[in-house]
């Protein structure tokens, strides 16, 4: 559950007023717009990696404004998943390895089988113990999914997840997303300015407008 | 924990990075930990090997050569003095001298010096016998520890000594072998370098080497009566009887007093004015010299310091240059790993966690390259040992840690933080919007 009210955000040269949003559990919703409308900037600070100007950010009724940025470091690692557009990692570390520090950095205990179950369901367990620079751009991708998912986190926020793919991997990748969010109970934001997944979703907000 | 092996999980990352600040580390390391050990234990050596002298006395020339081969029996003699010159000073009721002990060189056998002495000699070095027994009579020898262990002889061997300091076939005095009878135990000073004899097996040697050789003949040494020495005869065999040298225990005096010997080591009753003003006295008045091995050495460490402290400036400048190369190495993979770093926020880790995995990464690259490189300067000493024993005829002890290289490690570590500083910080920095924007 993610809710945002009357957010803006100043940049030294440039500000945003964004539309309120509130998705619940399970729920899914699109976040459209062009370059240069703040797509990004949105998805930030609904993430928590920027603070606001005014306006309030809750998810699972915390509000972030109200945490210290060592307690927001921890909120964040337990309770959001992200998804970028390019795929990061910790290189020097197998896939197992990274989704291992992925629970440990949200201090979790480290669950062997549920990461594994994890790449299972997203079809990459057999790349568990390669290091993350040995796969392919798609394979990379349901990993850093996998990654979202790791922590049984409230929300997804997915920024671009399609662009760097083709209409295959694309329409896949966003199946992916929708169930695997669904079964974990998460809201879903996606922010994209793909215009090939805007059919998939009913709930959709359009920036810049 | 895990950030300590994350943190050696990036080193291995970039191997080829890490191998050139290891060994650029562990280079300076390495000279820096040579040159202490050295240095330490060559000063050891030396400060044992004083064994309390406090005066040698010897044939005009450098006072530090006079030094260096009458207490260290590295360089060459000075030359001889004439026993009844320092006669005075070996008479037990001397006010100052406490002890005087005359050294008679010239022979060696396979690169062992022979030292023809008297029982006070193996007592300044508190050496004991490990098997059989003290010299007594002419061309009897007692072998320090390392010539017994090197040479394999044994109480009952009988050997033939060389001429001077090497041991080519050519300057052989094959017509008068020695007779080991006795095996001394280690003492960890020159003494375990010596054979020790009496003053006579040395004169007997010397003495025929005038005369023409006649091997296995016995025959009448006649000394020349001008040059004030007496008359005497001794046998020649290869089997030494002791009845052969029964004769020349006893020495005449007016023979003894034409005899030469090449040092004197005197231990003075105490240091004062008196002893000083002999010193200065023998220097200038007499053919003799005088020089306090205390003096000789701090003059050699001071000559021999500047040496060493050329190398050991150039380690420091090797460390600094591989301070450097880990302060470069992990500011350039930190550009690389901007985005990795930044994810990590994401996931939960708190700027203080980026700034230690910087950190350690530059402290595991000091620490790993400080185990390295003490470990190559021992391995060195180790391989080197026998070309060092050949240089200055000491066994230095390859596998010993001195407390200097505790306070090295310290130096390497704080190297190795302060390459890591810089990056760290910017680490900590990391901002995340701007980075996976």
């Amino acid at each position: 559950m993610l809710s945002s009210t009357n957010i803006s955000f100043q940049y030294p040269n440039a500000g945003f007023q964004f539309p309120d949003v509130s998705v619940a559990d399970k729920g899914h919703c699109l976040v459209l717009g062009k370059s240069g409308t703040g797509k990004t900037t949105f998805l930030h600070l609904l993430a928590g990696l920027l603070t606001p100007k005014t306006g309030e950010i809750s998810i699972d009724g915390q509000v972030l404004r109200r945490l210290s940025a060592s307690q927001l470091d921890q909120y964040r690692g337990k309770k959001i998943g992200i998804v970028f557009q390019k795929s990061y990692f910790i290189q020097a570390v197998s896939v197992i390895e990274n989704l291992a520090w992925s629970q440990y950095l949200a201090g979790y205990p480290i669950d062997r089988d549920r990461i594994i179950t994890l790449l299972k369901r997203l079809g990459v367990d057999h790349h568990a113990h390669h290091r993350p620079s040995g796969l392919s751009i798609g394979e990379q991708q349901r990993v850093s999914i996998a990654r979202a998912l790791i922590n049984k986190p409230s929300v997804i926020l997915a920024d671009e997840p399609t662009s760097a793919l083709d209409d295959e991997n694309a329409e896949e990748v966003i199946h992916l997303l929708e169930e695997q969010a669904s079964l974990e109970n998460a809201a879903l934001i996606i922010v994209t300015h793909d215009a090939r997944i805007k059919s998939h979703f009913d709930q959709q907000i359009l920036l810049g407008a | 924990m895990k950030l300590i092996k994350l943190s050696l999980q990036n080193l291995f990352y970039k191997p080829l990075s890490l191998v050139l600040s290891l060994t650029l580390f562990a280079l300076g390391v390495g000279l820096i930990a040579l040159m202490m050990t050295l240095n330490k234990q060559i000063t050891q050596k030396f400060e044992n090997n004083l064994a309390g002298i406090d005066l040698i006395i010897g044939a005009k020339g450098s006072p530090l050569q006079l030094v260096l081969n009458g207490l260290y029996h590295l360089d060459a003699p000075t030359g001889n003095i004439p026993l009844r010159e320092v006669q005075a000073f070996m008479n037990p009721k001397h006010p100052l001298i406490k002890k005087a002990v005359p050294l008679s060189l010239g022979d060696t056998y396979s690169g062992f010096r022979i030292v023809g002495t008297t029982a006070d000699f193996p007592e300044l070095y508190k050496a004991e016998l490990a098997s059989g027994n003290w010299w007594k009579l002419p061309m009897e020898v007692t072998l320090g520890s390392s010539v017994a262990a090197v040479s394999k002889l044994k109480p009952g061997d009988t050997f033939i000594s060389s001429h001077g300091l090497t041991s080519d076939d050519f300057n052989k005095h094959d017509h008068a072998p020695f007779k080991v009878i006795g095996i001394l135990k280690e003492t960890g000073t020159v003494c375990d370098q010596l054979v020790l004899t009496s003053a006579e097996s040395i004169w007997e040697v010397h003495e025929h080497q005038a005369q023409p050789k006649n091997k296995d003949t016995t025959h009448t040494a006649k000394e020349k009566t001008e040059n004030g020495l007496a008359e005497h005869s001794h046998t020649e065999k290869g089997d030494h009887d002791e009845s052969d040298h029964d004769h020349d225990a006893e020495v005449d005096s007016s023979a003894l007093a034409a005899r030469e010997i090449t040092t004197l080591l005197i231990q003075f009753k105490a240091r004062n004015v008196m002893t000083l003003n002999m010193q200065r006295n023998i220097n200038q008045n007499t053919q003799l010299q005088a020089a306090t091995p205390a003096i000789e050495i701090n003059r050699l460490f001071s000559l021999m310091g500047i040496g060493f402290d050329a190398i050991r400036a150039l380690a420091w400048v090797i460390a600094f240059v591989s301070g450097l190369s880990i302060f470069i190495s992990l500011y350039n993979s930190l550009k690389e790993r901007k985005a990795e770093l930044a994810l990590m926020r994401v996931m939960g880790a708190s700027p203080v966690s980026l700034f230690s995995l910087i950190i350690l990464e530059g402290l595991a690259i000091a620490f790993f390259g400080y185990i390295l490189g003490v470990l190559a300067c021992h391995l060195v000493m180790f391989f080197s040992s026998d070309y060092l024993f050949q240089l200055y005829k000491y066994r230095f002890d390859a596998w010993d840690f001195i407390r200097e290289e505790g306070f090295l490690l310290a130096g390497a570590l704080s190297i190795g933080l302060a390459a890591a500083v810089i990056p760290a910080i910017q680490a900590y920095r990391t901002e995340i919007a701007k980075t996976l924007a």
